[in-house]
C-alpha cells in the first residue's frame, strides 16, 4: 500500500509510464498462470477454495458419503447426531450422504450448462457482431427472440413435457439461457472489431474464424469467463427450483431433488430443519464462491477496481477520510508527511 | 542525399503501364449517413487517381478527413469501393475478386497502420504476431526455419536482438519498436506494395526518422512501392519521390516531390506549406492567407471543394470541378487557375 503513496508524493511517473506499468502488471499476472492469479487476489482465492471444496467432494462423493443415499438407514426425521451428521429425512435417509451425492448432480448440472451456454453464446454473439449485416440480422433476431421469452415458464414447460432427467435439465437450461450472453458478447466483438490489430489480421489474409476466436476471443477472455461463472450459478439455482417444483427426476439426488423431498415430507411443518438447510446452504455457498470469482475477474481486468480497494485498505489502515466526491480518488500527503 | 536520389529518379523514364504496380482510377467511396430514410452520404473519396511505380515511394498529403486513410484502406480491401477502379498489375482486382481479396492479393499489398499501440494484438506476443503471414502465406516451413526467419524480420527492421523481442508482448515495447514490429510484419510475406498510413505521426518525433529511412531502404534493397499518407508535408519531400495532394476526397495536385513544394500550383497546396516552419526563410511575406475549416462531406455541392476557403476564388470554381491541367512532365494539378483542365483526370504522369 505504502507504493501508492509514493507514487503520488514523488509524482515522477508521467501518464505514459503509468500505462506501461498498468500493463506490465496485467502481463505479469496473464503469464503467471491461473494458479498465480488465483494467489494474487484474496477475494479469487476464497471463491475458488470453495468451489474447489465443493468439486472434491463431488469426486469423492462414494468415499465421503457413510451411507447409500437412497438407503433407509435409521427411523425418520432424526435431528443431527453423531450417527447422522445433518440428522435423518422423512423416509429415514442420511441427509448428509444426500448432500455429499448430490454435489455431484447440481455441480455437473451448473457446470456443463455453464459451460454449454458460454459456447452456444460465444458462437452465436461473435459471429454475428463480427460479420455484421445480414448474418448478424438473422441471428440478432435469433437472439432477440429467445431473450424475449420469460424464461421461467418456458423452462416449466419444457420440463414438464420432456422425459425427466439429468440430460434433459441440461438441455432446457441451456436453451432458455444462452442468450443473453450472445448478446453481451455480440456487443464487445462489435467494439473489438474496430481494432485496427483485427484490420491488420484482414490484411495478413487471416480467415474470419482465427481473427473472431485467435485474435478477438482473447481480449475478451474476462468477460466470456465472468458470464460462464454467473451462467453456472444461473443454472445451479435454476437446476434446484426445477427440481423443488419436481419438474426434475425425483428419484435421482440432488441438492434439488433433496429439497424436493424434504417439503413433500412436510420437514418445515415438522421443524426437521436439518432436511432442507444443508441443502440450500450447498447451493448459497456455491453461488457465492462464483460471485467471489467474478469479482476478482472484475478486480483483476479493471484498474479502477483494483485502485478502489488499494485505496480503501490504505484509508483503513491510515485513518483517513475521502471525501464523498465520486471522482478518481487522488491521496495528497499531508502537510506533516 | 535526396537531391541525389531525386536527379536519379527522373532520369529513368521507362515504358508506361509495366511501370505501375497499382493503379487507382476515378476511386469513389461514399458512406451512408445513417436512417433508413436518410438518402443522404458523406462522399469519402470522390474521382480519387494515381498510380504507384515500381519501387517508388508516392505520398499522400492532406488534412485529417481529406480521404487519406480511406484511400489506403480501399486499396488494402479493408472497405469496399462504391466506384472505380483498382488495377494491381494491370488486373481489375475489383472485378476478379469482388467479395474479398484474395490470399495472392493480401501477399503482395500489405499496410502498416497509424497507431501502433492499436496494430498489434495486445494478447500475442511479437513473435505470434509475425508468425501467422508466414504460416498464412507458407513463406517458411518447419518450426526452426519459421523460428529463424522471424529473427531474420525482427533483424531487418533494426529490432536487436531478435529472439529477445519475439518473447515480448506489445505492451513491452516502445511506440517506435511496436511501429518496426509492424512493419517487420507486413514484410513477412514479401510484399511488392506497401500502403503506409500515417506510419510516424503517433511516434516521438525523435524517433520518426529512423522509421522514415526503414522505408527507404526496404525501397532501394527489397523493391517494395510505397503508398505513405501524412499530413506531414515535409516528410513527404525528404522520404517520397512524388507527393500528391488531397482536399475533402480529390485530388488537388500531383508532382514529383521537390517541384511540389519548390513550385505548389494549387491555391491549397499553397496553404499547406505555408504551414510549414522553414527555418531558413525567416518571416514570411507572401504568405498564403486562408481561414475555414475543411467543408462538410454529407453531399458537397458541385464545384471545387476548396472554393469557400481560397483566396483566389472564381465564379466558375462554384460551378464545376476543374479537369487535370498539366503544369509539365511530371506535375499536374486540378484548379481553374491554371485552366479548366479538360484533360481526363487520370492518373498522373511517369516520374
Amino acid at each position: 500500500m505504502s507504493s501508492t503513496i509514493s507514487t503520488v508524493e514523488s509524482a515522477g511517473p508521467t501518464g505514459d509510464e503509468l500505462v506501461q506499468q498498468e500493463h506490465s502488471r496485467a502481463g505479469r499476472i496473464f503469464r503467471s498462470g491461473l494458479l498465480g492469479l488465483i494467489l494474487a487476489n484474496r477475494k479469487a482465492t476464497i471463491g475458488a477454495s470453495i468451489l474447489l471444496i465443493f468439486i472434491l467432494v463431488g469426486a469423492f462423493a462414494p468415499a465421503i458419503a457413510p451411507y447409500d443415499p437412497d438407503e433407509f438407514v435409521a427411523r425418520p426425521h432424526q435431528a443431527p447426531s453423531l450417527d447422522h451428521w445433518f440428522g435423518t429425512t422423512g423416509s429415514g435417509e442420511d441427509v448428509f450422504s444426500q448432500t455429499v451425492w448430490g454435489t455431484r448432480i447440481s455441480l455437473g448440472t451448473g457446470l456443463i450448462v455453464g459451460v454449454a451456454v458460454t459456447v452456444i453464446g460465444a458462437l452465436v454473439g461473435m459471429t454475428a457482431g463480427y460479420f455484421r449485416g445480414r448474418i448478424d440480422d438473422v441471428l440478432s433476431l435469433v437472439t432477440n427472440v429467445f431473450l424475449i421469452i420469460p424464461s421461467l415458464p418456458l423452462l416449466v414447460v419444457l420440463a414438464a413435457f420432456l422425459p425427466a432427467g439429468f440430460w434433459t435439465i441440461v438441455l432446457v437450461l441451456t436453451v432458455t439461457s444462452w442468450a443473453y450472453g450472445a448478446r453481451v458478447l455480440r456487443s464487445q466483438t462489435l467494439s473489438l472489431r474496430e481494432k485496427d490489430y483485427v484490420s491488420s489480421a484482414v490484411v495478413s489474409g487471416e480467415s474470419s474464424f482465427r481473427i473472431i476466436f485467435a485474435e478477438i476471443l482473447p481480449n475478451m477472455l474476462s468477460i466470456v469467463v465472468a458470464g460462464m461463472f454467473g451462467a453456472v450459478t444461473y443454472a445451479i439455482g435454476a437446476q434446484a427450483g426445477l427440481e423443488f417444483l419436481g419438474l426434475g427426476n425425483p428419484s435421482s439426488t440432488s441438492w434439488g431433488t433433496n429439497l424436493y423431498w424434504a417439503q413433500n415430507n412436510a420437514g418445515l411443518l415438522t421443524g426437521a430443519w436439518w432436511t432442507f438447510v444443508p441443502a440450500g446452504l450447498c447451493i448459497a455457498f456455491v453461488a457465492f464462491s462464483m460471485s467471489m470469482i467474478n469479482y476478482a475477474i472484475d478486480e483483476v481486468t479493471n484498474p479502477r477496481l483494483r485502485s478502489q480497494r488499494d485505496t480503501n485498505t490504505l484509508l483503513r489502515t491510515s485513518n483517513r477520510k475521502l471525501g464523498k466526491s465520486r471522482a478518481t480518488p487522488v491521496l495528497r500527503p499531508t502537510s506533516g508527511d | 542525399m535526396s537531391i541525389d536520389r531525386h536527379q536519379g529518379g527522373t532520369a529513368t523514364v521507362a515504358q508506361r503501364s509495366t511501370d505501375f504496380v497499382m493503379e487507382v482510377q476515378h476511386l469513389t467511396k461514399r458512406f451512408p449517413v445513417g436512417g433508413v430514410l436518410d438518402k443522404r452520404a458523406v462522399h469519402a473519396l470522390q474521382d480519387v487517381s494515381f498510380s504507384l511505380p515500381r519501387a517508388k515511394i508516392v505520398a499522400l498529403v492532406g488534412e485529417s478527413g481529406s480521404g487519406k486513410s480511406t484511400t489506403a484502406r480501399a486499396l488494402a480491401r479493408l472497405i469496399e469501393p462504391t466506384g472505380g477502379r483498382i488495377l494491381y498489375n494491370g488486373r481489375d482486382i475489383l472485378r476478379e475478386e469482388p467479395r474479398s481479396a484474395s490470399l495472392s492479393y493480401r501477399e503482395d499489398v500489405q499496410m502498416v497502420f497509424q497507431d501502433p499501440f492499436g496494430s498489434l494484438n495486445p494478447a500475442h506476443t511479437i513473435r505470434h504476431a509475425i508468425e501467422r503471414p508466414l504460416r498464412i502465406h507458407r513463406k517458411a516451413k518447419g518450426r526452426s526455419a519459421i523460428r529463424e526467419r522471424v529473427e531474420t524480420l525482427l533483424e531487418t527492421v533494426g529490432l536487436t536482438p531478435p529472439g529477445e523481442t519475439a518473447s515480448k508482448y506489445p505492451y513491452q515495447l516502445s511506440g517506435g519498436q511496436r511501429q518496426r514490429v509492424a512493419f517487420a510484419r507486413a514484410l513477412a510475406v514479401d510484399p511488392k506494395v506497401m500502403l503506409a498510413d500515417e506510419p510516424v505521426s503517433m511516434l516521438d518525433v525523435s524517433i520518426r526518422i529512423g522509421v522514415l529511412n526503414l522505408m527507404e531502404r526496404l525501397k532501394e534493397e527489397n523493391g517494395i512501392s510505397f503508398l505513405y499518407i501524412t499530413h506531414d508535408i515535409a516528410s513527404a519531400r525528404y522520404i517520397a519521390d512524388e507527393t500528391n495532394v488531397m482536399y475533402a476526397g480529390r485530388m488537388v495536385e500531383g508532382a514529383e516531390s521537390r517541384e511540389l513544394i519548390d513550385e505548389p500550383a494549387h491555391p491549397y497546396t499553397q496553404l499547406l506549406l505555408s504551414a510549414v516552419p522553414n527555418p531558413h526563410a525567416g518571416l514570411r511575406t507572401d504568405e498564403a492567407t486562408t481561414r475555414g475549416e475543411i467543408p462538410s462531406l454529407i453531399d458537397p455541392p458541385p464545384g471545387c471543394p476548396f472554393a469557400p476557403r481560397c483566396p483566389h476564388v472564381m465564379p466558375e470554381c462554384q460551378e464545376a470541378m476543374p479537369g487535370v491541367t498539366r503544369l509539365n512532365a511530371h506535375h499536374w494539378v486540378r484548379c481553374h487557375l491554371h485552366g479548366s483542365g479538360q484533360g481526363e483526370p487520370t492518373a498522373n504522369l511517369p516520374v
